[in-house]
This record gives structure tokens, sequence and C-alpha cells, in this order.
């Protein structure tokens, strides 16, 4: 995808001189008809830089509730554009460009029922005072917000006290340079029910940021690169994430304050470097993370104070510490998890735990299966003596891998007396499950 | 051809028929391609094969390089008997050491990987690997050397390679251990980041370990750790640091050689 | 030919050599002899340079020994023993010592006429002893050197290799050079040698001829001369 620069010719879309011709035609049978509004009639608005309704701003202006207004391709400078009219949608066709000039907020949605589809909602500036956005909801219920292209804003799509909105399918970029002074990809403040689905957000502050906003779903996104995480949210509970991918993110994924969370089926991916992690909960109780895949993160999953999580069937892949499970989290149970090269599977802070892991598979698991039942006769012990170690006295890291160390681990698996039985899993599994 | 290139090769026609050499590049060759074999990917085989690297190289190059300048002692004795200056025929003989020693290592452990390029080893953690194997085989067999030449009592000699491989491996890292956890409220990680240039062994697997994204590992250490020794100037450090470690036990056996009476 | 003059030497507090001044001369073979723990391979090193004096100088035909070494041109030498690298091949070893003196003119007679020709390309390590020890003879005899040190030259030789040394020791002592010989044999050191010098406890205690040291003892063979300076310095 070509990064849409502000150079871009207007009404770049490809089309024959004949064919604009019968178009332009078209756009005035339209505006004559949209000049004797029909109540009960959803009326047809088609703007066009060379057609007689050449701005949106006239266009909103002109629409009733219920309007279709269509947006043909080229770049349009207009001042702040609100939309006040209810059940309206407004469609791009060849992606007309709606440009904030580094000035103000591109769009705004101010009415219920309101859908936003094919725009490229570009440069909205930066300001210390107003949160400006590509496209902002305010007080808005059930609108939809689909298929659009965000570029270079401070916020992608900003939701305000906003119930029962769909964004769906947009790609939201930030713009490379402005490090410093980025705002979120997807925005939702005291915006209850939400539905997030199959957007791509890159180098956003958060990718996906949900604040006071319980009874989401958000599924299927990509969210990378961000600033900070690519998944934020506090103090929205009962909200569902499914399918998700997160990469590359500075800091992972961080989920705190809620309660009811349900994580099941995303990838958290390459979150590298100090104070990263795949997934962060903190002060969480209750919820299930399940089927998510924990892949070359410094920590994988963090979890702090956060209570009765069920942790099931995750595969944890080469990260630095596939979990690290604080003393202050209590019943949370794992099961069914897979650990495999990880440099450490299990951290802890503390010689207590009030955690369990059961029937999970180990690679570091050495024990023998008499039986044949398919779980190790023998508990295994997750957490290594050197990984508590570490834990205590972070100048030791220094130490991982070396032969020491491998020593300490051999001398653990001969005299099981020095592992410290802060976890034990009884049933570990002989074979992975999946 | 000159004394060292002369001595050199003498050496190294020596050793490349040797079968404990041939058994050393034989073993790792194995147990590489048994990873491999295995179904190990790049990144987990470089970690194993460090795990090896880092007991088994300094093992062998000294205890063999040591055994080796004991039942050299005729030959070296009839060299020294020859019109050449004693500076040259200790680096042909040393390099008549260390150089099928660091060959038979490159070719038992890098030939796998040569075989297994689908596997994915990145070939900066592959150059790191094979760059901390050959400079530990160097520092262990200059070490070895110097003490051969100290002693002609061969069970102190060889003792004492066996003692320096344990300071080394694992006694090193032992103190480094106790006082880290013993200091565990000061601020520690630079003078412990300090204490790993002090040693070759935990030098080489530090250059090894920031070439494998393992070294990103969290926390204020994984940062500090990663930008001392993950970034171009840590590197650049790192590889000076293992070249002192190279050229210092060669030094001091050279200062030795030069000095002592045959 | 070879001098010593006041040459000493400490290996901590054991005295190995004790003033000692020592002159070889051309055309002759002196016998080094002395009792065990004497001093002789002390002394043989320390014309090698192998060793270095405390005290004392030393001037190899008319060269002082010095750290350079380039004064070794002018010796060959034959160690006690023959330990080379076990993997080199008879051929490798002397075109090793040849290499190493690329300006000497070279003469491999002696070791044809031991039998080594057959003998090239076997690695050293499958040699026996006594072929190890030819081997040991043909690199010393190698460059045709003004000063010849043996030590125990003919020490695992069979009768006919002994004959063929001898032959050549005598050889070589006729074309005027230099030759020091060590062996615990003495009635070989009898059919050989010219000169005598007998160390004891680091101290020259006689040097001179043969004809010499038997009058001074007023025996008639060399083996009971010897015994004689070993007695009176035990007296």
């Amino acid at each position: 995808m070509t990064p849409f620069g502000r150079s871009q010719p207007r009404a770049g879309h490809a089309g024959t001189a004949a064919g604009r011709r019968w178009r332009v035609t078209v756009a005035g049978l339209g505006l004559a008809i949209a000049g004797v509004p029909l109540s009960g009639v959803a009326a047809q608005l088609v703007v066009d830089p060379r057609g007689p309704v050449p701005t949106i701003t006239a266009a909103l202006a002109a629409a009733q509730p219920g309007a279709h207004v269509t947006v043909r391709a080229g770049t349009y400078r207009e001042p702040l554009l609100v939309i006040t009219t209810p059940g309206l949608t407004l469609e791009g066709e060849g992606w007309p460009v709606l440009d904030g000039q580094e000035a103000h907020t591109v769009l705004v949605i101010a009415a219920d029922d309101v859908t936003v589809r094919g725009l490229v909602l570009a440069h909205s500036g930066v300001a210390n005072l107003d949160d400006r956005a590509g496209l902002k909801v305010r007080d808005a219920r059930r609108c939809l917000v689909e298929g659009n292209r965000l570029r270079d804003n401070l916020f992608g799509t900003y939701l305000q006290r906003s119930a029962d909105c769909r964004v769906r399918d947009n790609d939201i970029e930030a713009h490379g340079t402005r490090q410093t002074t980025s705002g979120n990809g997807i925005h939702l403040w005291y915006s209850p029910g939400a539905l997030v689905e199959g957007n791509r957000v890159r180098g956003h502050r958060d990718g996906i940021y949900f604040e006071f906003s319980p009874g989401g779903v958000t599924r299927g996104n990509v969210s990378e690169r961000s600033q900070r995480y690519g998944l934020h949210f506090m103090f929205s509970d009962s909200c569902r994430y499914e399918g998700n991918t997160f990469r590359d993110n500075t800091s992972g994924v961080a989920v705190m304050y809620s309660r009811g969370i349900t994580i099941t089926g995303n990838r958290f991916e390459r979150s590298w470097g100090a104070a990263a992690y795949g997934l962060l909960l903190k002060d969480i109780l209750g919820g299930t993370i399940a089927r998510n895949t924990f892949e070359r993160n410094s920590t994988g999953l963090l979890l702090e104070g956060s209570n009765r999580l069920a942790v099931a069937d995750n595969d944890f892949r080469q990260n630095g510490w596939a979990a690290k499970v604080m003393a202050n989290a209590e019943d949370d149970r794992f099961t069914g998890n897979l650990f495999v090269a990880n440099a450490f599977d299990v951290a802890t802070n503390s010689r207590s735990s009030n955690s369990t892991f059961d029937g999970n598979y180990w690679d570091a698991y050495r024990g023998f299966d008499l039986d044949h039942d398919g779980t190790g006769d023998v508990p295994f012990a997750p957490v290594r003596l050197f990984a508590l170690v570490v834990e205590q006295h972070p100048a030791t890291l220094v130490l991982l891998r070396s032969p020491l160390v491998g020593m300490l681990d051999a001398a653990e698996r001969v005299l099981p007396v020095l592992t410290p039985r802060v976890l034990i899993d009884r049933h570990p599994r002989m074979r992975p499950p999946r | 051809m000159n004394v060292v290139a002369l001595v050199l090769d003498a050496g190294w026609r020596d050793l490349a028929r040797n079968r404990w050499l041939a058994a050393y590049a034989i073993t790792f060759f194995v147990v590489a391609e048994g990873l491999f074999w295995f179904g190990g990917t790049g990144p987990q085989v470089v970690l194993s094969v460090l795990n090896i690297v880092l007991l088994v190289v300094p093992l062998v190059s000294l205890v063999f390089g040591t055994l080796h300048v004991y039942a050299s002692r005729e030959f070296i004795e009839l060299l020294l008997a020859q019109p050449v200056p004693r500076g040259r025929l200790f680096a042909g003989l040393y390099l008549g050491l260390a150089l099928p020693l660091v060959g038979a290592f490159l070719l038992g452990a890098g030939l796998p990987f040569a075989l297994n390029v689908r596997a994915g080893a990145s070939p900066a953690a592959l150059a790191a690997l094979m760059t901390a194997g050959s400079a530990l085989t160097c520092a262990g067999a200059g070490a070895a050397m110097w003490f051969a030449l100290r002693t002609d009592d061969r069970l102190a000699g060889v003792g004492a390679a066996l003692g320096a491989w344990l300071l080394a491996t694992v006694v090193y890292d032992g103190v480094v251990l106790a006082a880290a956890t013993s200091l565990g409220d000061w601020p520690i990680e630079r003078p412990v980041l300090g204490l790993m240039l002090a040693n070759p062994v935990d030098l080489a697997r530090m250059l090894v370990l920031t070439q494998l994204d393992v070294s990103a590992l969290m926390g204020y250490t994984g940062a500090l750790f990663e930008r001392t020794f993950g970034s171009a100037i840590g590197t650049t450090v790192a590889v000076i640091a293992l070249g002192a470690w190279c050229a210092g036990p060669a030094l001091l056996a050279l200062r030795r050689f030069r000095r002592r009476d045959f | 030919m070879i001098a010593l003059t006041g040459v000493s030497k400490r290996f901590g507090v054991r005295t190995v050599l004790d003033d000692v001044s020592l002159a070889l001369r051309p055309g002759a073979v002196t016998a080094l002899v002395g009792p065990n723990g004497s001093g002789k391979t002390t002394l043989i090193k320390m014309i090698l340079g192998l060793t270095r004096p405390d005290r004392g100088a030393l001037l190899v035909c008319g060269t002082p020994a010095d750290e350079r070494g380039s004064y070794r041109r002018a010796i060959g030498y034959m160690p006690q023993l023959a330990r080379f690298p076990e993997n080199l091949t008879v051929r490798h070893i002397i075109a090793l010592v040849r290499a190493l003196r690329p300006d000497a003119a070279c003469d491999e007679s002696l070791g044809e006429e031991l039998g080594l020709s057959t003998m090239m390309d076997v690695p050293f390590g499958v040699l026996s002893g006594g072929m190890r020890q030819k081997v040991n003879a043909a690199i010393a005899f190698l460059f045709r050197p003004a000063v010849l040190i043996l030590d125990e030259p003919t020490a695992g030789l069979d009768p006919v290799a002994t004959g063929i040394l001898k032959a050549r020791i005598r050889a070589v002592r006729a074309e005027g050079r230099t030759v020091l010989v060590t062996s615990h044999v003495m009635g070989e050191l009898e059919e050989l040698a010219d000169d005598v010098a007998f160390l004891c406890d680091g101290r020259l205690q006689f040097s001179g001829t043969v004809a010499e040291l038997l009058a001074e003892t007023r025996e008639h063979r060399l083996e009971r001369a010897v015994a004689a300076l070993v007695r009176r310095r035990e007296a």
C-alpha cells in the first residue's frame, strides 16, 4: 500500500473522459432530486470536485435524515465536517481524501445511526488542547465506521460517549515521524457495546484503546508497531477479545482494572525490550485467557493482582519469560498450555503462590510416564531456582545460559529439593497437546 | 618460507592427523547435525551448540594444549637448537597448536550449519558463535602453553589447566552470582557487566546471546545488557576484549618461552 | 670450536654449573663425562642456547652465544631422546630442519648409509626406537656443521648402525671439526675420544687429553681413570 502524501493529485482515480461526463450528468440529476426533498424518500447526494456539489460541507448541509452521500475521488480541503443528520451514510468512491490540513479534526459524527465508509481521512495535525482525530464520534449511537483509511492523524477514530458503534475493516496508520505526539489508533471512551473488527492499526501510541467502555467485542484486528500498547484497556468490564494479532508493539498489550474479560485466539508477538510483554493483566477479576499464542516476547503473559483467571490451551513459544505470575495474583488456573523454547517458563517474585498449574506441556519436563496415561508420573515445578534468583536480583540475568546455571538446572533435576516448590504441575503432559 | 610458517606448517600437518582432534571435530559435527536431525531450528541449534562450546572448547584447548606441549618437549628442544630466534619459534608453535584446534572446531561445528542452511540460523548469530568458539580456543591454547611452560611437572601443568577451566566456566560465575545476590540492593548491573568482560567464557556467551533474541529479556538488566553488548559499539568492545583474551595468555606464554631454560 | 669461560648456573638453590671454563678444540673429539646429575646435560644445553648461564661467557667459533641464535648455524645437535611429532613423516621432519637453515649446504649421505631412504614416507610415530635414533643422527650430521654435539649417540642403535656412526664421527674429526660426545659406554668413548672433560657436582674436575688423564690417574683404561676421578672427588 502506498503511503498517502499530501501532494496526491486531485481526482486521482482513473476514468475515461466519456465516463466522467456521464457521471457528472448523473450527479446533476441527483442534486435535482435532492433539491426537491420528498419526505420518506432517502435522498441521494453526490459530491464531486467538478460537479454541481463540489464540497462535502454543502452536501452535509443539504442532507436529510437517512440520506446517502457519495463522495467522488478527489482531495477535499474543507473546514471541520460535522454530521448532525441521523441515519446519514457518507460513502467514498475511488478513495476521496478528506484533508484536515494539519489544522483540525477531519470528520465528526454527532448523530445516531450514521455510516461512514470508503473515505481517506488524513492530516488532522497536532494540538495540545483538543484530541484531534481523523474521525470523531461524539454522543452518537449505533454508528458504523467501515472500510476507511486513516492517515497521519493524531488519533485515528475517536469514540466518546457513543454506544453500540461498529468500527470495522479500517486501515489506520500514524505518521512515521511524530513519535512523541501520537494519539491512539482506535480510541473508545465511555462507549459501551462497541464492535471493533478487522481493522489494521500501525504506529499509533496505543493501537486500540478502551476506557470505561464495557461490553465491547474486539475481533480479528491487527495492531502493530504501536509506540506503547497494541491494545490498552481499562475500566471496561465484560469485554471480549478474539482472534486479534498484536505484533511488534513497544510494550505489548495491557488490560487493567476490569472484570469478566475474555481473551481468546489472539496472537501476541515480538514485544521485545525493557518492560515489554505480550499481555499484561493488571487488577483483573475473573476472565478467560484461552487458545492464544505468545511468541517471542520478553515476557509472554504477566499477571499482576489478577485473580480467578482461567489460562487455558495457550501456546507460549520462545519468550524470555513465558509467564510471570506475581504473588498478588490469586486463584489463577493454568491448564493445557504449551511451554516451548522459553528462556524461563514461569517466574514469580515470591516463594509462595496461590495459583495452580495442571496438565500443561513443558518442554523442560524430564519425567517419565510408566502407566502410559499421557501425563508424567512426577510433578513438574516450572519455577527454576535461577528464575527465582533473577526475579529477586535482576543483575544475575547476565549469567543466563552460563554453564553454572546449566549445572544449577541439572542439580535441580537430580536433587528436586533445590527447586522452589512455589508452583507445581502435578499432571504435566508427556506430549504437546497441539 | 619463514620460521613461523615452517613450524606452523609442521604443527598443522601433525595435528591434522591427530585422532583426538578428529574425535573432537566429529563430536561437534554429530551433536550439531543430530540437533538438526531431530528438528532443531537454526536459533535453537545455535543455543545448544553454544552450551557445548562454553564447556568443551575451553576444556579441550586447555587440556589437549597442555599435554601437546609436554609431548612436544623434545621436538621443541630440537627446534631451539636450530639457528632461529625464540620469538618466531614460539609464534610457529602457538599457531601450530591453536589453528588446528580452531580448524577442528570450525569444521565440526560449522559444517552442520552449512548443510542445514534452510533451518534458518541467522548469519550474525552463527558468526558470533564461530567467533566465540575460535576465540575461546585461542585463549585456551595460549593459556595451555603458559601452564606447560611454567612447570616441567606434567601433573601440575595439567592440574593448573583444569583449574583454569573450572575457574573460567563455573567458579567465576559462581562468585558473580554470590556477589550479585548478596549486594542485591545496590545498583550493580554495570559492575556485573564489567565483570563479564574479565572472563573469556562469559564474554563468548554474551557475544552469542546478544545475536539471539533471548538477550532482550525484560527489565533494566536486559535492556542494559542489550545496549552494552548488543549495539555495534558493544559488539566491537566484546570482540576487542575477546581479542585481548586471545592475545593475553599467548603473550604470557611467549614471555615464559623467551625467558625459560629448557 | 667452543670456549666457555667462568660459566655458572643455578636452578633455585642447586648449583648445576660452578665456574666452568672449557675449550673444545677443532679436529678433536671431546668426551664429556661425569656421574649422573653432574651437569653434563646442562652444559650441552648451554652451548645450544637452550639454557642460559647466570655468569660467564660462551663463544662458538668465535661468535658469542646470543639471543638471535644465529651462532647455532655452526652446530649440529643430536639429542639423547628422539621424540618428534608422531604424524610427520621422516621426510617432512628432515625437510623442516633443512628449511630452518636455508643457506646451509646439505649432506644426506649419513641418512642414506643408515638406510633411511626406504623409510622416508613413514610417520615418525610408527618407527622403532632404533630407527628414530637414526633419524636423529641424520639430522645432526645434515649440514656439515663445524661443531657436533652428540648426547648418547649410540643409545638404541644396532651394532651396524653404531659402526657407521662411529666411522662418521672419525671422518668429521679428520675434517677438522669440533665434536662433543657424552656416553655411558666408556669403551665407546675410549675408541673415539681425544680429549676428556670430567664434570662432577657442577665443577670441571679435569680437562685434557686422554693420555694426560691416564697419566694423571695412573690407569690404563678410560673407564678406570674416570672411576678414579670419581673416587678422588669423593675422598
